[in-house]
Order: C-alpha cells, then sequence, then structure tokens
C-alpha cells in the first residue's frame, strides 16, 4: 500500500500597505479619498475617546472597560466593510467597531459605566450586545447567519473574538458548525497576541489562528490587522462570499494589544516592554496617516481639524454619558421575561417597600 | 502567626500544599506568571516552576477536563476558574466525570481534585462576574462544597479540600477577598471539611449563613444585641455539601428560630434545602417559620444596580426583628 500526499494547504496572509504607508497598487480596495478619510476619522475619534475613557475610569467615573488601544484597524477596517443589513456579533474589544455601525457611543459608556441600559441599542441596528463570557457567541453569529439565508436575505454576519476565544470549545463548535451549514458568517479574530497574561504561544502551538480553518472546511487568511486596506479588503471579501452564497471565512487580523488588558490589569507584570515598541512602529493610526499624507489627503491643517472634530464629539459623548440617569431599581426586575412573572412583581414590590422605608 | 486576609491565607494555604505534596499541581488561566487576577496565586510559580503551577489556554472545560485525567492518575489538582460566572463550561466535565468516576467505576478510580473560584458580588464587577452558584454544584450528587467566610477557615479548608479524595468545589468571597486581615497560624492545618461553625453563641434566634454573608450576619446580631432587642446566635455552614445538618439543627432547637441568608437568588436556593431540613427535623421546636433572606430572582446586575440586589445589613436586621416579632 503506497502512503499518498492526501492534501497540501497553503495559508496566505496579505499586506496592502507598508509601514511607510505605500500601498500595493493591485491589492488596495477601491475606496474614495472621502471613506479614506472617514476612515481616519473613525480611528482617531476611537483612540481619543479610549484614552479619555481611561482618564474617567482613573477619576471613578466610569467603571473598568477593555482599551482598544492598537487594534483600530483590526476592528474598524472590518466593519467598515459591512453593508446596511448585515448583522455584528462582538466581543467586548470593539468600540470602533460600534462607531461605525452607528451605535450612540455614550450607550458603550454606559455599559462601561455599569448600567445593563448601554447595551439598549437602536431598534434595527442588527447589533449583538457585548459578550463577556470568552469564545461563546460565535455561535450565535452561525445561527443568525442560518436564518439569514433561510430567509433569502442577502447579508453576512460578522463576529469578532479574540485570541484567546479560539482556545474554548465553543469556537471549535461554532466554525464547525458554520462550515457544515454553509452559513454567511466570517469570523473575525482580532489576534492581538494576549489573552491577559497568557501570550500567543502558549495559547495554541499552530503557527496561525488563520490555519484552524482549514479543518473545517472553510478558507482561512491572516491579514495584517494594522494595516486598515488589508482587513477592509480581506473582510469585504469574505462577506461577500458570504452574501453570494459562498460559505464562511475565518480571517486573523494580527494585530496588538497595546494597553493593559483592562484598566483592573498591569501588563507590566508579565510582558516585555521591547515587544510594545515592536508594535508601537507598526501603529494603525500612524500607518494610515503616512499613507494619506503621501497621497495629499492629509496635511497638518486637516489633521489638526480631525483631531479638534474627535474631540468635540468625545466632549459630548461623555456629557451624554454622564447625563444618563441612575437606573431605577425595578429595571432589576424589569427585563428578565417578556411578562414580568407574580413571583418577580411580589420580590420587586417587597423591595420597593423596603426602600420606601428607608427613606 | 501572621496577619493575612482571605486571599493571602489561599494563597499561603497553596503554597503549603504544593510544598508537602509534589502531587499537588495549580493550573487554571493567568496563575503563573500573572500569580492569578486577584493575585491568589502570587509568587507560586516563581517559587514551584511551570510544571507545578500551570497556566493553561483559556478553557474552562479544557482545564476541569484535563484535571479529571491527571487526578485520576494520581495527582492532586487545583484547578482555578478565573471567576465562578465563567465555570459553566466546565460543569459538565464536573456533573458528568468528576462527580461520577468513583460511582462509575465502583471505586477504581477517583477523582480528587479541587475547582477554586472567586464568587459573588460586592466588587463592582463586569457582567459575570458577581454570581453566586452554589446550589447547582451542592445539587450535583459526588461533589463537595466548600465555601470560606475568613482567612483561618479558608487556609485551613483549602487544605483539607486538596487532601480530601473526592472533587470539592472552592467558592472564595471575593467581596471579602481584602476586606479583613486575621491571625493565621503559619503551619499547615485542617479545618475540616463537612463541619458547621457557632461563630456567636445567642439564645433567641439561629441566622444561618456563609461566605461574605457571615460578616453582615455578625454585624446585624452585634446591632441587635446593642439595641436589646434579641440575642443572636451566627452559624457558619463552611461546607455546603456534604451539610453538617447536626450544628444547623442544634442551634435551631436551642433558639427556636431560623433565618437562612445567602446572596444568590432565592428560588432553588441552598437556603431552600437548610429550611426544608429544619422544618422536617425540628418543627416541634420552631416558634417561628424559618425565613429566608436571599438575591432576587434575578441576574446579578451591574454596578449601578448591586446595591439593591445584595442583602445588606439593614435588611437582615428587619428580617430578624420579623422573625422574633411572628
Ligand atoms: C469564559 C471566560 N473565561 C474567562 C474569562 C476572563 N477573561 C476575560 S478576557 C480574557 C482573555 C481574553 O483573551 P482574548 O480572547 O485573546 O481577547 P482579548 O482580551 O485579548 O481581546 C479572560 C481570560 C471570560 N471573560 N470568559
Ligand atoms: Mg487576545
Amino acid at each position: 500500500m503506497p502512503v499518498t500526499n492526501l492534501m497540501t494547504f497553503n495559508v496566505s496572509r496579505m499586506e496592502v500597505m507598508d509601514l511607510d504607508g505605500n500601498v500595493d497598487a493591485g491589492l488596495m480596495p477601491d475606496l474614495s479619498p472621502e471613506q479614506v478619510a472617514e476612515l481616519y476619522g473613525i480611528m482617531v475619534l476611537t483612540r481619543r475617546l479610549d484614552e479619555r475613557m481611561l482618564k474617567l475610569q482613573r477619576q471613578g467615573r466610569l467603571g473598568t472597560f477593555a482599551r482598544v488601544l492598537g487594534q483600530e484597524a483590526a476592528h474598524i477596517g472590518a466593519a467598515y466593510a459591512m453593508r446596511e443589513g448585515d448583522w455584528l456579533v462582538p466581543a467586548f474589544r470593539e468600540t470602533g467597531s460600534f462607531i461605525v455601525r452607528g451605535i450612540p457611543v455614550e450607550r458603550v459608556l454606559q455599559y462601561w459605566g455599569g448600567d445593563e441600559w448601554g447595551q439598549h441599542f437602536p431598534e434595527g441596528s442588527r447589533v449583538l450586545p457585548v459578550s463577556v463570557p470568552v469564545g461563546t457567541h460565535m455561535l450565535h453569529a452561525v445561527g443568525i447567519g442560518w436564518a439569514m439565508k433561510q430567509d433569502r436575505e442577502r447579508v453576512a454576519v460578522l463576529t469578532v473574538f479574540g485570541d484567546g476565544a479560539t482556545s474554548e470549545g465553543d469556537f471549535h463548535e461554532a466554525m464547525n458548525f458554520a462550515a457544515v451549514f454553509q452559513a454567511p458568517a466570517v469570523f473575525l479574530c482580532q489576534n492581538n497576541h494576549w489573552a491577559i497574561s497568557v501570550p500567543y504561544g502558549r495559547q495554541t502551538a499552530a503557527a496561525s489562528i488563520a490555519q484552524k480553518a482549514i479543518a473545517y472546511g472553510m478558507p482561512g487568511i491572516q491579514v495584517d490587522g494594522n494595516d486598515v486596506f488589508a482587513v477592509y479588503r480581506v473582510v469585504r471579501d469574505a462577506l461577500d462570499r458570504a452574501r453570494n452564497g459562498e460559505g464562511p471565512t475565518l480571517v486573523e487580523a494580527h494585530t496588538y494589544r497595546m494597553a493593559d488588558h483592562t484598566t483592573s490589569d498591569d501588563a507590566r507584570k508579565y510582558r516585555p516592554p521591547e515587544e510594545t515598541a515592536y508594535w508601537q512602529e507598526r501603529d494603525p493610526l500612524e500607518r494610515l496617516a503616512r499613507y494619506m499624507r503621501r497621497k495629499g489627503l492629509l496635511d497638518e491643517a486637516r489633521e489638526a481639524e480631525t483631531l479638534a472634530r474627535a474631540e468635540a464629539e468625545v466632549d459630548r459623548v461623555v456629557a451624554a454619558y454622564e447625563a444618563f440617569p441612575a437606573p431605577p431599581p425595578d429595571d432589576l426586575f424589569a427585563h428578565l421575561y417578556a411578562e414580568m412573572t407574580p413571583a418577580l412583581r411580589a420580590q420587586r414590590d417587597a423591595l420597593l417597600a423596603a426602600l420606601g422605608e428607608g427613606e | 502567626m501572621a496577619d493575612l486576609n482571605l486571599v493571602e491565607a489561599v494563597r499561603e494555604g497553596l503554597r503549603q500544599e504544593l510544598a508537602r505534596d509534589r502531587k499537588v499541581v495549580v493550573l487554571g488561566e493567568d496563575v503563573a506568571k500573572d500569580g492569578g487576577v486577584f493575585r491568589s496565586t502570587d509568587g507560586l510559580f516563581e517559587q514551584f516552576g511551570p510544571e507545578r503551577v500551570i497556566d493553561t489556554p483559556l478553557a474552562e472545560s479544557g482545564i476541569v477536563g484535563m484535571a479529571i485525567g491527571m487526578a485520576v492518575a494520581g495527582y492532586r489538582p487545583v484547578a482555578e476558574i478565573q471567576f465562578s460566572g465563567f465555570v459553566y463550561p466546565a460543569y459538565d466535565q464536573l456533573v458528568s466525570h468528576a462527580s461520577r468516576l468513583r460511582n462509575r467505576s465502583r471505586g477504581l478510580y477517583a477523582c480528587p481534585l479541587v475547582v477554586r473560584m472567586p464568587y459573588g458580588g460586592g466588587i463592582r464587577a463586569l457582567e459575570h462576574h458577581s454570581e453566586s452558584m452554589e446550589a447547582i454544584f451542592a445539587h450535583v450528587p459526588g461533589l463537595k462544597v466548600v465555601i470560606p467566610s475568613n482567612p483561618y477557615d479558608a487556609k485551613g479548608l483549602l487544605a483539607a479540600a486538596i487532601r480530601d479524595p473526592d472533587p470539592v468545589i472552592f467558592c472564595e468571597p471575593a467581596r471579602i477577598y481584602r476586606a479583613v486581615r486575621m491571625e493565621v497560624p503559619d503551619e499547615a492545618y485542617e479545618v475540616p471539611l463537612g463541619e458547621a461553625k457557632v461563630v456567636r453563641e445567642g439564645v433567641d434566634i439561629s441566622v444561618i449563613a456563609w461566605g461574605a454573608l457571615v460578616r453582615t450576619a455578625r454585624q446585624a446580631a452585634e446591632q441587635l444585641a446593642q439595641e436589646g432587642v434579641c440575642d443572636v446566635e451566627v452559624v457558619d455552614v463552611r461546607t455546603l455539601s456534604p451539610l453538617d445538618t447536626g450544628t444547623v439543627l442544634a442551634s435551631v432547637q436551642k433558639t427556636g428560630r431560623a433565618l437562612v441568608v445567602h446572596e444568590a437568588s432565592r428560588t432553588g436556593g441552598f437556603g431552600a434545602e437548610i429550611a426544608a431540613q429544619i422544618q422536617e427535623q425540628a418543627l416541634l421546636q420552631l416558634q417561628a417559620p424559618v425565613r429566608r433572606v436571599a438575591g432576587s430572582d434575578v441576574i446579578p446586575p451591574l454596578a449601578k444596580l448591586e446595591d439593591y440586589f445584595q442583602p445588606s445589613m439593614n435588611l437582615l436586621v428587619n428580617e430578624i426583628r420579623a422573625t422574633m416579632e411572628f
């Protein structure tokens, strides 16, 4: 019996733009100068907001939250590739994706501020709430995708998760189900190289996340996650494939978590500063700015203007966040079921009575 | 003697067990280099090395499933689940295998493992970080469930859990991780599993509690004593499974009144089990119905509503009064 080669695989990686902002014309997605400026504006806004949120947290005006510093190209570029009607099934490190999808971002602050109303997104936004249990939500994207296909809606679902999430069993179940049911889903892994203190190399022995797709019978591709054009292009193509009935794709955005895991973490305990310095040179925002300067899309005046607009928007968002009224205590009971059960009603009344007595 | 808080007591307990028995290993997410998100394993990786203190990939079912195999092969794994709200992927392994291997193999195999997890609310945390799900473990035949309320017990119960021949769920109340310091013996010692403790003697009413609420119960007792209302006995259950019904019943038979307190939601909570045991075995000594003070039947809320969810000292005081006035 001969031993034959059953299969050989290739896993590719795409980069469109180099560190100096030069792009490969053959790979460059067709984005108008206005769209490029818009992408840049959203990335600047996201970064400014992230910085302000950190300040608010340190001042006790916001709770623990997950910063997105350094990952702007990955989750903003991907969301920017979505079309109207597409669904977003996020994890918890996608603040910029929410902005792209038109979520009033003060809601996001309200959520991290400890108020469930922060996940009450506008009707029809097709954005699911933040999912804190790591690696569990991608199956939902498969179910939504299945339903969209069943309903003959030509839309796709983008689900986002981290490198750590790929270790959870549910990730593998989601990939398998998506491929078996040919669900119109795109799996975007923001591989930021860390899951709290555990580095990529101790999360998986595989050389890439992208190659994990192969075993499930779907394409997988790695993309330079700090190159917004590459992310946009690859995710757009994957979403198109999904909409056209060609099934799911796994996209690994190779990026880096520049900040601590959350505001409760201290990465100095486990992470060498050299590594952060290496990625600093690959900063996604600066890279896009270099491209834009080369193309005459950005000069000092426009840069200052973009920044000022972002600052003003951040001010507005923070003011709107802080103006939200405190949630009333009966919110505890009101949203568990479509109709409040008699037992819950009794518990609510007892609580309100006790609070009344306390006054 | 050392002056330790609860996290430090857990850490010292782990350190001594790791030193005592080379088969003891600690595994979980961020337990090694980072020393645990609450620092409960801080320094252990440096002291015992990567074979004894193991950072795992991010997979709770993986952690507990692998620990089961380690235990079968003669090791004493102490698995950490980062927050009790993330234990659910591992629940299958606990219910389907850890709790059953001994029974399934008629004693050929056993599962001497410990699953530690920070538990309960009161820390203004994100969603899923404030769960009190002791009842779903206590409901599983074959698992033991331990919840310490202070540093001394934490260290001794943890040692007993690690040395125990069966799987133990060890819930650490995160709210009091750093709330109190206490004299804790330097040497290793065990607080036996399955023994409740009367932590405040009284004659009028028994308040039965565990974890962070033992402290609240004692504070309520002191206030009511000062006001001359009643003399409260506080029973710290410490081990929910196996439950020390003897200590609970003896207390209630003496006082004639009982109030069970927990943070977990009321319906199907472990308070129901204790109340049932009391009425089955001490009905004739009761002067009032057994009452429960518990969380409402709601999802543990985010920070803004958290104070409305936690059973407060005032609520406890009122409920004790109501039971006294029955
Ligand atoms: C099921 C589960 N286990 C543990 C945690 C605690 N936790 C929160 S984020 C995180 C690391 C996530 O890493 P990754 O998936 O790479 O996402 P990143 O934080 O890097 O964006 C952990 C362990 C959790 N939220 N859910
Ligand atoms: Mg990560």
